[in-house]
C-alpha cells in the first residue's frame, strides 16, 4: 500500500475525477485503511462546497467600452504603413549599415597603411619582388658577364656581336 | 465581415444567446481576428470578461485594479493578433498573460511597501484575516457577504503560485496540463502544488468546512 505522502499527490486528481483507473485504484485502497486521509479527502471535498459559496462579480457597465476606445485608440498601418519601417527592423538596419560602414574602413589584413611618400616609394614595387612568377624570368641575368659594363655604360648601345662571345674567351 | 448572430428565446423580452460564441472555438474566433474581424474579437471579450475579471480580482483583492488589469489583458491579445498562432488552447494563452499581469502587479505593490520576498503571502491593505470564532460560525447573522470575503481573503494567504494553481482549478476548472503551462511547472509539481494549496485552506477555513458538515448533518445529507 502506499504512503500518504505518495498519496497527497494522487488525492487532488482522485477527488475531481481526472484520475486513472490504476491512480484511483490506489488511491481508494490507501483511504480505506487510512482514517487521517479518509478525513482529509472528507474535508476536501467539503472545501471545494465552501469556495464555491464565493459569488462571481460583474465587469462595470462600462468595461466594454473602454476596451473597445482603447482599441479604438490604436495605431492602425494602412497601405503606407507597409512603406514605414517597424522601429525595431528600422534600428536593426541601421545598426547593420553602420557596422558595415566600420567594417569596410577597417584596414585589411596584409595590407600596411602608408601615408608618407618616402615609405610608398620604398613598398611600391613590394608587390613585384614578391611575385616568383617575375622573379623566375630574370634567371636570364645569371648568363651576364661578370666583368659586365658599369651602370652608366649600359645606357650605351650594345654591340649585338660582343654579346654573343663564346663564354670561353672568359 | 458580421459574425454576431444572435437567437432570441423566450419572447421579446428574451434572453439572448450569441450562438457564434457558442459554435466557433476560441482559435477559430482568435484566427478570424487575425485576419481583421473585429466582432470575433468583441465575442471573445463577452465570452472571457467576466471569467477574467474574476480571476484577477481573486488575485490581487482589488476591483479597480482587477478590471484595469483585464483591460490590459484584452489589449494585449489584440495588439499580438497578428503574431497569434493556435499552437496551444487560446484559454492557456489568455490565462496565461492574466497570470504574469497580476504577479507583476502584487509584486509592484510588494515593492511599494519594501517587501520583496517573492513567495511570501500577500500583504493586504486590509485587517489581517481573523477566523471566525465557534459562536460567529453559527451564529445566524453571519451574511453571505461575510462569508464570501472570508473565503476570499484566505485565498489570498495562499502564496502566489498556489493562489494561481486554486483559482484555474478550482474556479475555471482547467486540466492540470493546461495549468502547468501557465505556470510553467511540471504536471506533478502542480499536483502537489494543488495538494499543499488545499490543505493550508482546510485549515484556514475549518470553521466552514466543520459548519458545512454540521449542516448537512442537520439536513440529514452525507
Amino acid at each position: 500500500m502506499k504512503k500518504c505522502e505518495d498519496v497527497s499527490k494522487q488525492l487532488i486528481a482522485y477527488l475531481d475525477r481526472r484520475a486513472n483507473s490504476a491512480e484511483r485504484h490506489e488511491v481508494e485502497e490507501h483511504l480505506a485503511a487510512c482514517s487521517a486521509c479518509h478525513q482529509r479527502a472528507e474535508d476536501f471535498r467539503k472545501l471545494w462546497g465552501v469556495l464555491d459559496e464565493v459569488p462571481l462579480v460583474e465587469p462595470s457597465l462600462g468595461f466594454d467600452a473602454r476596451i473597445r476606445a482603447r482599441i479604438a485608440e490604436e495605431p492602425r498601418r494602412g497601405w503606407l504603413g507597409w512603406l514605414v519601417p517597424q522601429p525595431r527592423l528600422a534600428f536593426a538596419m541601421t545598426l547593420l549599415l553602420a557596422l558595415s560602414v566600420w567594417m569596410a574602413n577597417l584596414p585589411h589584413e596584409g595590407t600596411v597603411g602608408v601615408t608618407d611618400p618616402q615609405d610608398f616609394e620604398a613598398i611600391k614595387d613590394l608587390g613585384v619582388l614578391e611575385n616568383y612568377d617575375v622573379l623566375s624570368k630574370f634567371d636570364a641575368l645569371s648568363e651576364v658577364p661578370v666583368d659586365a659594363a658599369p651602370a652608366d655604360q649600359q645606357a650605351q648601345p650594345v654591340n649585338p656581336a660582343s654579346d654573343q662571345r663564346p663564354t670561353t674567351e672568359e | 465581415m458580421e459574425h454576431t448572430q444572435t437567437l432570441q428565446l423566450y419572447g421579446t423580452a428574451g434572453v439572448r444567446y450569441n450562438v457564434e460564441a457558442m459554435t466557433r472555438s476560441d482559435v477559430q474566433l482568435m484566427l478570424d481576428v487575425k485576419a481583421g474581424d473585429e466582432a470575433s474579437f468583441n465575442l471573445l471579450l463577452q465570452k472571457y470578461r467576466t471569467p477574467l475579471v474574476n480571476f484577477l480580482y481573486r488575485m490581487v483583492r482589488n476591483r479597480g485594479t482587477a478590471e484595469d488589469l483585464a483591460q490590459e489583458v484584452f489589449l494585449r491579445v489584440y495588439r499580438a493578433r497578428k503574431q497569434y498562432s493556435p499552437s496551444a488552447k487560446f484559454t492557456t494563452w489568455l490565462f496565461r498573460i492574466a497570470t504574469n499581469l497580476a504577479l507583476n502587479s502584487l509584486r509592484d505593490n510588494r515593492y511599494r511597501q519594501m517587501d520583496v520576498s517573492i513567495d511570501a503571502p500577500v500583504e493586504e491593505d486590509v485587517a489581517p484575516l481573523q477566523l471566525p470564532s465557534r459562536e460567529l460560525r453559527v451564529d445566524e447573522k453571519m451574511i453571505e457577504r461575510d462569508r464570501s470575503e472570508f473565503i476570499r481573503r484566505a485565498i489570498a494567504t495562499l502564496p502566489e503560485k498556489q493562489r494561481v494553481a486554486v483559482l484555474l482549478h478550482k474556479y475555471e476548472e482547467m486540466d492540470y496540463g493546461e495549468i502547468a503551462k501557465i505556470l510553467e511547472c511540471s504536471e506533478s509539481a502542480l499536483k502537489s502544488l494543488l495538494f499543499r494549496a488545499y490543505e493550508t485552506l482546510r485549515v484556514q477555513l475549518a470553521p466552514l468546512v466543520s459548519e458545512s458538515v454540521a449542516n448537512r448533518a442537520r439536513e440529514g445529507r452525507p
